[in-house]
């Protein structure tokens, strides 16, 4: 019966010297990893139920727990991990695609980190952002080919839509559903004060939050889950999400059991039914079917809002990109195989796509030698770690980037990567109300101003140092990098030199 | 605020300024082809189109009433949430995308993919009714509402192309025709229409018979097969968690 036993992958470290066995890691733990033994008076823990989370050992108030990967491992093989041997049992078992959370977590290459920054030294001054006015702000949107004048040669001032934001960064896609209540409405009240987005992601808009639509990005899925009129109308932008970077070519489905009253309400969809957005849209088959759908929703907001289309970065992303540019949208967003998910097939997160580097540089490289670049803005997403990132993906060409990892991180997310679950012990990827509640949307959104404020100081910070003072002169300003460690392939199509070039 | 326009002459996008701003009746003349007629319109808007509208006619409606005189193209009604659309002819592919309320009668055939994506929420529950044919892929992923393919002019056979129902996990199906498509998928039940289930329908199918003179007596008195999700659906049972 045992044949295939699962030992647990970390082991819950009790310190009974400084336990006092409160039972607040009891109380804490959805996952009832820690039980109480009254004839003891001894908190006990069962490491297989532990999902690695640190909600116990956060909270704890005698630092008497800690969470460490087990050292019980198979005999040392360089070919069959311990991974590939479990992923084998499990299957074995169950018959079952494996399914995972969160973003591709293996040693891929990151060329964020082989890339290095420029900064001005003698002959070109640098510049103190603390003293000198710096510009971050952002226009996405189709900027106009032409000036157009009247009769009396004055221009007529008339501009396509455009999203302003106050820095480069925006909060990616997350459906209502796939994360909870509390942790949309700090990203939307976050957006609101910070003069950004956030992305409702497929699963429709909570009527709550309408009122924060003037920093709403909606999106249109397969599935058209919660889209309507009212729905468009409220937004800022219209986003068609034609792929994900966690899942190119896979839908996503939301099975019934998460279709709780309020989910159901916003996605429009009765209680308890499967919520299935498969990956291709049956209504586009070419770039003029993608343009149908792009006007169509322009044509239902009557031309005032900036439609994006979203795609996962797969091999011809630049080809893809090209077209996308040509079908009247007005934004294209990259999303990287390291972009977050709150459940993809685990073959399909990391095994397919390409780096959000590679594909943004050869998307601008081809937009900018077809001579298009400016008819859409181009935003990057998937692994935006740090305001760095921000900095080198700008400096490769894009508009803005969207986050979505690092805005839960800072909602308190430890990582555990464990969200299709649905028991987070964080109150993020759960619809349990109990769970909800622990997070606080008045701390959230607090958390999440302060981590976009300090990454907007640094990038002023890192511009300044270029001697640059307007985030427009760094865009595709690949002078501004060098590439560390990296092949001549690699330099070329990132278009960047080497470190001494 | 009525309008009488000439679509041919406006072009597509001014011809839906107009009909954006109009209210009332609205008629439009000389439609050839000119897309996203209607899209989102609202229920202060009775729009008559006379010619062929082209693609996405009545996207996003939301209460408005239209009417065509003539084939409607692909994509009519798509992520429509409320309203009627009245086809006196054939319509295109993908009528009915992820509709959500609302009924639209097609007096002719359908395209590909019929209803797909169809949902039902609340007082909401959309209904389309064709008249012919419809081609395969018929309610492919439907997860809600009503389609009804009556079969005119199909001699008996099933007036539906292959794959109808393929993920379907809600809703219904009706299908006049003697005998069943062979070629249902596992996640639907296929079953002999009752009285009672006729009779569940048959408003939709008297509107049908009275908006292109349809002989109703044998359109009730026809066999109807239902057809419905099956219940022990095995798609979530595919995953195992990693």
């Amino acid at each position: 019966m045992a044949v295939n036993y699962i030992y647990p992958d970390c082991e819950v470290v009790r310190n009974y010297d400084r336990c006092i066995s409160c039972r607040a890691c009891e109380r804490q733990c959805a996952n009832e990893v820690h039980s109480y033994i009254e004839e003891e008076n001894k908190v006990v823990s069962n490491d297989a139920e532990c999902v690695d989370c640190h909600r116990c050992v956060s909270i704890c108030p005698t630092r008497a727990l800690k969470i460490v990967p087990t050292d019980h491992n198979f005999k040392a093989n360089a070919s069959w991990s311990k991974t590939n041997i479990y992923e084998v049992y499990k299957q074995a078992e169950s018959g079952g695609v494996l399914l995972s959370s969160m973003g591709n977590p293996n040693a891929f290459p990151i060329y964020w980190d082989k890339i290095l920054l420029n900064a001005s030294q003698v002959t070109n001054p640098s510049i103190d952002p603390l003293r000198e006015p710096m510009e971050t702000r952002v226009y996405l949107g189709a900027k106009n080919q032409e000036v157009k004048r009247d009769a009396d040669g004055r221009v007529i001032p008339e501009m396509t839509p455009q999203l302003k934001l106050s820095m480069p960064v925006m909060f990616s896609a997350m459906s209502y559903g796939s994360i909870s209540y509390n942790a949309h409405e700090s990203l939307a009240r976050a957006s609101q004060e910070l003069g950004i987005f956030y992305n409702t992601g497929e699963g429709g808009l909570h009527e709550d939050f309408y009122q924060y639509g003037a920093n709403t990005i909606v999106q249109v899925a397969s599935g058209r889950f919660g889209v309507h009129r009212g729905y468009l109308d409220a937004a800022a932008a219209v986003e068609i999400k034609m792929g994900q970077g966690a899942k190119p070519g896979i839908g996503g489905h939301l099975p019934g059991a998460k279709i709780g009253e309020d989910v159901s309400r916003t996605r429009m969809i009765p209680v308890g039914s499967d919520a299935i957005s498969p990956a291709p849209h049956h209504d586009i088959y070419s770039i003029e079917d993608l343009r149908q759908l792009v006007f169509s929703l322009k044509e239902a907001t009557a031309y005032t809002k900036p439609v994006i289309v979203k795609i996962a970065a797969v091999h011809n992303v630049a080809a893809i990109a090209s077209g996308i540019a040509r079908s009247g949208a007005d934004i294209i967003s990259i999303d990287g195989f390291r972009g977050g998910t709150g459940a993809a097939p685990t073959r399909i997160r990391d095994n397919v796509g390409i780096p959000i580097e590679m594909a943004l540089a050869a998307v601008d490289t081809r937009l900018r030698e077809e001579g298009i670049r400016d008819r859409v803005s181009v935003l990057a997403a998937g692994s935006i770690r740090n305001s760095a990132d921000v900095v080198k993906a700008i400096a490769l060409g894009a508009d803005a980037v969207y986050i979505g990892t690092a805005a839960l991180l800072a909602l308190g997310c430890h990582l555990c990567r464990t969200c299709n679950v649905g028991k987070c012990n964080w109150g993020i990827a759960t619809q349990v109300p109990e769970l909800v509640r622990r997070l606080n949307p008045d701390v959230g959104y607090k958390r999440l101003v302060n981590l976009m404020t300090a990454w907007n100081h640094e990038i002023e910070e890192m511009m300044g140092g270029m001697g640059i003072n307007s985030i427009e002169s760094l865009k595709g300003n690949r002078l501004m990098l060098r590439g560390v460690g990296l092949n001549e392939k690699e330099l070329s199509i990132l278009g960047i030199k080497h470190a001494g070039e | 605020m009525s309008a009488t326009l000439s679509a041919i002459e406006l072009g597509y996008q001014p011809l839906n300024d107009a009909v954006r701003e109009a209210k009332g009746d609205i008629v439009i003349n000389n439609a050839f082809g000119e897309r996203f007629i209607a899209a989102s319109a609202t229920g202060d808007k009775n729009i008559v189109i006379n010619g062929t509208p082209g693609n996405a006619l009545g996207c996003y409606l939301d209460g408005a009433k239209v009417t065509v005189n003539g084939n409607a193209q692909d994509a009519v009604g798509d992520t429509m949430n409320d309203g009627e659309i009245v086809v006196h002819g054939r319509a295109g592919d993908a009528l009915g995308y992820a509709m959500r309320g609302g009924v639209i009668y097609v007096k002719g055939d359908s395209g590909y993919r019929t209803g797909i994506h169809m949902k039902q929420y609340r007082d909401k529950r959309p209904v389309i009714v064709v008249g012919g044919r419809t081609g395969s892929f018929l309610g492919e992923y439907m997860a809600g509402g009503l389609l009804i393919v009556l079969g005119l002019y199909s001699s008996g056979l099933p007036p539906v192309g292959r794959y109808t129902g393929t993920g379907m996990h809600g809703g219904r199906i009706f299908l006049r025709c003697e005998t069943p498509p062979d070629d249902l998928p596992a996640q639907v039940v296929c079953e002999r229409a009752t009285d009672e289930d006729v009779v569940s329908v048959s408003e939709y199918i008297k509107t049908f018979a009275r908006l292109f003179g349809a002989n109703l007596e044998e359109l009730l008195g026809s066999t109807y097969f239902v057809l419905t999700p099956n219940a022990s659906n095995p798609y979530r049972q595919l995953y195992t968690a990693n």
